[in-house]
C-alpha cells in the first residue's frame, strides 16, 4: 500500500518528476509514493529519476489509460 | 571536490519558446541531485525579469509549426504584419496551458525553489542600460571569470 499518492495527470514534463521529487522530499525512507501520470513521457523518466536518485522504481504500468508508478524512497 | 554532480548552463535566447530549455533542464537536473547553476547573458537577461514578457516569432524560422496551416498558404512576409508576433505568442501560451506545459514563471519558480543558482552577465547588463530593479532578487551577477569558477567544476556544460 502506498504511504503517500500524487496525481499528476495532465502535467507535462518536467512538472511529474518534479512534484515526485517534492513529495518524497516530505515522506521517511522506506515510504511508498504512488504516482499518476498522463504524460507518456513519464514512463522512461521515471525509470531514469530512479536510477539517478537511488529511489526505487516497485512497479510501473499502466491503468485505465493512464500511467502510473510506485517509488520507495530510499 | 564534493561527489555532487554539477550543471553549467548559458542561457544567451530571450524569446518564450527557448526560455523552457534552460528552466526545464536545470529545474530537473535538481530534482536529480546536480548542484545547477545558469549563467544569462545577452537576450538570455529577458529570462530574469520580474515581469515576463516574453514572445515566440515565425520569423526566420521555418521550423515552427503554424496553426490551421498557416505556414502553407501565408508568405513568410505575411509573418511581419503587425500583431503577428502577438498574435502567435498568446496561441503558443494557450497550447501551452492546455498541454500542461509549465509557465516560464512557474519553472523559474521551481528552479529558486530547488536552489538552482542564477548569475548575469554583468558586462550585458551595462551593454543594454538594464536596469537591475527589474530583475527579481535572487540574481547574482558577475563575469566569464565567474562562470568558469563554477562551470570549470561541472560534469555537464550547456550553451543555449
Amino acid at each position: 500500500m502506498a504511504d503517500q499518492e500524487l496525481d499528476a495527470s495532465g502535467l507535462n514534463c518536467p512538472l511529474p518528476i518534479l512534484r515526485a521529487k517534492k513529495a518524497l522530499g516530505g515522506m521517511e525512507a522506506g515510504q511508498i509514493l504512488h504516482i499518476i501520470a498522463t504524460d507518456p513521457g513519464s514512463v522512461k523518466d521515471f525509470e531514469a529519476f530512479a536510477k539517478q536518485t537511488g529511489n526505487e522504481l516497485i512497479s510501473s504500468g499502466e491503468e485505465g489509460g493512464k500511467f502510473v508508478f510506485d517509488i520507495k524512497k530510499s | 571536490m564534493s561527489d555532487e554532480k554539477k550543471l553549467a548552463i548559458i542561457a544567451t535566447k530571450g524569446s518564450l519558446d527557448w526560455a523552457y530549455p534552460p528552466f526545464i533542464l536545470a529545474s530537473t537536473a535538481a530534482a536529480l541531485g546536480y548542484e545547477t547553476q545558469i549563467f544569462f547573458t545577452f537576450y538570455g537577461l529577458q529570462l530574469l525579469r520580474k515581469r515576463l514578457a516574453l514572445e515566440v516569432t515565425p520569423l526566420g524560422n521555418p521550423g515552427m509549426p503554424m496553426p490551421m496551416g498557416m505556414d502553407k498558404w501565408f508568405p513568410v512576409l505575411g509573418t511581419t504584419l503587425p500583431g503577428m508576433q502577438a498574435m502567435m505568442t498568446m496561441m503558443m501560451k494557450k497550447k501551452m496551458a492546455d498541454k500542461g506545459v509549465a509557465s516560464i514563471d512557474d519553472l523559474r519558480s521551481l528552479c529558486l525553489e530547488a536552489e538552482v543558482k542564477f548569475v548575469a552577465c554583468q558586462m550585458t547588463v551595462d551593454l543594454f542600460d538594464m536596469d537591475t530593479a527589474d530583475f527579481i532578487s535572487d540574481v547574482e551577477y558577475g563575469g566569464a571569470a565567474t562562470f568558469f569558477e563554477f562551470a570549470g567544476e561541472t560534469d555537464i556544460c550547456l550553451y543555449i
